[in-house]
């Protein structure tokens, strides 16, 4: 057992961290937003290319540096101390994360330009009446020769409008619910019958609303794994935007405490005040078992299924309910200041509360842990 | 970074798995299933089997009689003696005053007690509170004055864990009344069986005898009894709590207890269903174990960053909060689960003849086990305390 980090992962943090706290700060991050595309795409492909670091996750088979999960979550921590809005976990933990797990030809092609920069992928899992049933799908895929045909409509896709891929759920069979006939599949983001609905996420993305009509694919679009690939995918991703929210928890509380330190009421500043003292040793209590849960789960993504189930769910509830308390905290600490556009932390509250329910609230996954772990 | 065991690691865990099995004392087993009130002896029983093995002190460095084990293998070591239900050390010596003296005794001290400490030969008790000083400790009251080369100490104690088995006390007392709160005390070593020393029982709501009063009055210590320099105990009781707060989070016994109300609540029955199945319930227990995994992985960070030279430093204090919490809520999970057997009482502690009992056996306990933990939260510096101390050393405010 060992819990500590090497050089090159230590090495890979301060890359990223130094070449973040230069490009992005609060204000820097307000213009890109405000941009036509929601982002500024130099960003990601000085993260990719000329910095080199989406290569830290994959395998070297592929260009990569042979790192894995801990590296992604490294990466999304730093990510979630910005709020920066690139599509590290659309691209690299999910699409990555898939393409490795099916590795073969689609890997080989794909996952080098995820390296370099040229390949973002979203992923376009949810429906409108799925809420967070992986196997709620009403999309299908229709066998059509060699290839398949697409039709659907998926919901709030995160990082649509930027895509050059899709990654897909679909059914080829089965009924709504059904786990069996469910798959993934890796689509071209300009194939002819897909059409978006672009708008602006309420944390800073953007994202789309994806429609499928009579969109042919080929036969290699699909990753071989069905409903449990999906499952192992989503979560990775889980835990991915856990180790973002280490970070934005982090910031939370730092914000608040500079705050306080600074605002004055009734003579002195109101962090000498033991009440919001208190408020704020609360936050960090939470800040530090977000962090461990965050570290937890890393570790426990290669277990077999049924306890690596059980450990992202544990880590995801637990993080949901942390991070609802500090960001709130952090908000009525600060007062009326605290739920305007002006100041940075108003907007790390706004990603950190999409965090809780994104890929399920802590009760939907208290329920699942339950599933896996309790006598019915 | 991995959470795999090696080899070697895997070899240590059967090491000491055997040894349990093959060493743990027959006779403090049969209390603990009986539900037994258990003795100074038995206390000392397991204790001195681990004293003769050379474990009884893993966190000590090894020129003192530390066993030069990694963070791994204390961690395997404290899982598996909570998986085997081994009753926990009286900490007073172990984890409490022997590493303030190993930090900052003198040779002479050093040689005294902390082999005496290992053996057991000498049981300790803390005498910190003061009827006047619960969590404002430092406005403690009790009087140490120079009288050629002892101290003349007068005043109360309170709160006393087991000092009515105590051989030995370490005891903050005032040196310096002209001196600022925290910087007239001074750290003394007391004989218990000094004249003048008095340590009557009190009874807390379980009906248990655990914690005492102790009132000194014109007990003579010599000064080579003192810790460190004079007025300047405050550092010594400082590194004694944030060593305490490392070891309360009882996160191994915490998961044994967890594992207890699983299996209790799949075979006690609710309607024609096992407790378990209850949505409420098993939701419960679902948090607790959440929590629990937090709470294990924090300690693990803890102790990473401890191996690594840092700490622990007053991030304990995040250990002390949390693990203090859980320890709470398996007790009312249990007296939950205990239904209406929760109500009768036929615990004797010393006094009155233990009557047959009624209802299962771990159900008999739950109220007394229930009120005994609300301690949990209180003690080792209250959690209000501890939200104080994140305030002013982790966020500077």
């Amino acid at each position: 057992m060992d819990l500590s980090y090497t050089e090159t992962q230590d090495m890979l943090r301060d890359t990223l961290a130094r070449f973040l706290a230069d490009t992005y700060d609060f204000e820097t991050r307000k213009k890109m937003l405000a941009n036509p595309e929601g982002r500024d795409p130099g960003i990601w492909k000085a993260i990719s290319s000329e910095l080199g670091l989406t290569c830290a996750p994959f395998a070297e088979e592929y260009g990569g540096m042979g790192g894995g999960h801990l590296e992604n979550a490294i990466m999304m921590e730093e990510l979630g101390k910005v709020i920066a809005v690139e599509p590290w976990l659309q691209t690299v933990v999910i699409g990555g994360g898939a393409l490795t797990a099916v590795g073969g030809a689609l890997a080989a092609e794909v996952i080098p330009q995820i390296i370099a920069g040229d390949a973002i992928i979203a992923f376009a899992y949810a429906e409108p009446q799925g809420r967070y049933n992986l196997a709620d799908i009403g999309t299908s895929a229709k066998a059509d020769g060699a290839g398949y045909v697409l039709n659907g409509h998926k919901a709030a896709v995160y990082a649509a409008p930027w895509a050059t891929h899709l990654l897909v759920t679909a059914r080829t069979g089965g009924s709504r619910r059904e786990r069996a006939g469910v798959e993934l599949f890796l689509v071209d983001a300009k194939a002819a019958g897909i059409t978006m609905r672009d708008y602006a996420m309420v944390d800073g993305f953007r994202g789309a609303e994806v429609y499928f009509e009579n969109v042919a694919i080929p036969g290699e679009a699909l990753l071989p794994g069905g409903i449990d690939l999906i499952e192992r995918v989503v979560d990775e991703a889980t835990v991915g935007i856990c180790a973002e929210g280490t970070g934005i928890a982090r910031k939370l509380l730092s914000g608040t405490v500079e705050y306080t330190q600074q605002r004055k009421q009734f003579g002195q500043p109101i962090g000498k005040f033991q009440a919001l003292q208190h408020r704020m040793a609360d936050m960090l209590v939470d800040v530090e078992q977000i962090a461990s849960m965050s570290l937890m789960g890393t570790i426990k993504l290669d277990l077999p299924a049924e306890q690596r189930k059980a450990a992202v769910s544990q880590v995801k509830a637990k993080v949901s309910r942390s991070i609802k308390a500090v960001g709130q905290n952090a908000i009525q600490t600060h007062g009326g200041i605290g739920i305007t556009m002006e100041l940075a932390i108003g907007h790390y509250f706004k990603r950190s509360t999409m965090i809780e329910n994104q890929f399920g609230p802590a009760d939907w996954h208290l329920e699942r842990y339950e599933a896996l772990t309790l006598p019915a | 970074m991995d959470l795999e065991f090696s080899p070697e690691e895997i070899a240590f865990r059967e090491e000491v798995r055997t040894f349990i099995a093959e060493n743990y004392p027959a006779e403090l087993r049969g209390k603990q299933d009986e539900g037994d009130e258990l003795s100074k002896e038995d206390f000392l029983s397991w204790h001195r089997v681990l004293a003769k093995k050379g474990w009884v002190a893993p966190a000590w460095p090894v020129e003192y009689g530390g066993t030069g084990w990694t963070i791994t293998q204390r961690y395997i070591f404290s899982e598996e003696t909570a998986r085997a239900d081994c009753i926990r050390l009286m900490p007073f010596g172990l984890t409490m005053v022997g590493p303030v003296i190993y930090t900052f005794g003198t040779p002479e001290q050093k040689a005294h007690f902390l082999p005496r400490i290992l053996s057991g030969e000498d049981w300790w008790c803390q005498g910190y509170s003061e009827p006047g000083s619960g969590s404002d400790l430092a406005s403690l009251r009790t009087k140490a004055e120079r009288d050629g080369d002892h101290y003349v100490v007068n005043g109360q104690k309170t709160w006393t864990t087991m000092a009515q088995h105590a051989d030995w006390g370490f005891f903050l007392v005032r040196t310096n009344p002209d001196a600022k709160m925290q910087e007239g005390i001074s750290f003394l070593l007391i004989d218990m069986k000094s004249p003048g020393i008095e340590v009557r029982p009190i009874i807390t709501l379980g009906g248990e005898h655990e914690v005492n009063e102790v009132f000194l009055d014109n007990v003579r210590v010599p000064v080579s009894n003192r810790v460190f320099e004079e007025d300047k105990g405050w550092t010594c009781a400082k590194f004694l709590l944030a060593h305490e707060r490392v070891g309360i989070a009882g996160v191994a016994s915490s998961k044994r207890g967890v594992e207890r109300i699983r299996s209790i609540a799949s075979t006690e029955l609710e309607g024609d269903k096992p407790l378990l199945a209850n949505p409420f319930f098993r939701r419960k227990v679902a948090e607790l174990e959440m929590d629990l995994a937090a709470l294990e992985f924090t300690e693990l960070r803890t102790l990473s960053g401890m191996a690594a030279g840092h700490g622990p430093g007053p991030e304990s204090s995040v250990l002390k909060i949390k693990g203090s919490e859980i320890q709470q809520r398996l007790t009312e999970l249990t007296l939950e689960m205990a239904g209406h057997y929760g109500a009768p009482y036929f615990r004797s502690f010393g006094e009155g003849d233990n009557q047959h009992a009624v209802g299962p056996a771990w159900a008999n306990k739950a109220a007394p086990v229930y009120y005994n933990a609300r301690k949990t939260t209180i003690y080792g510096g209250s959690n209000e305390i501890q939200r104080n101390i994140i305030a002013k050393m982790v966020l500077g405010l």
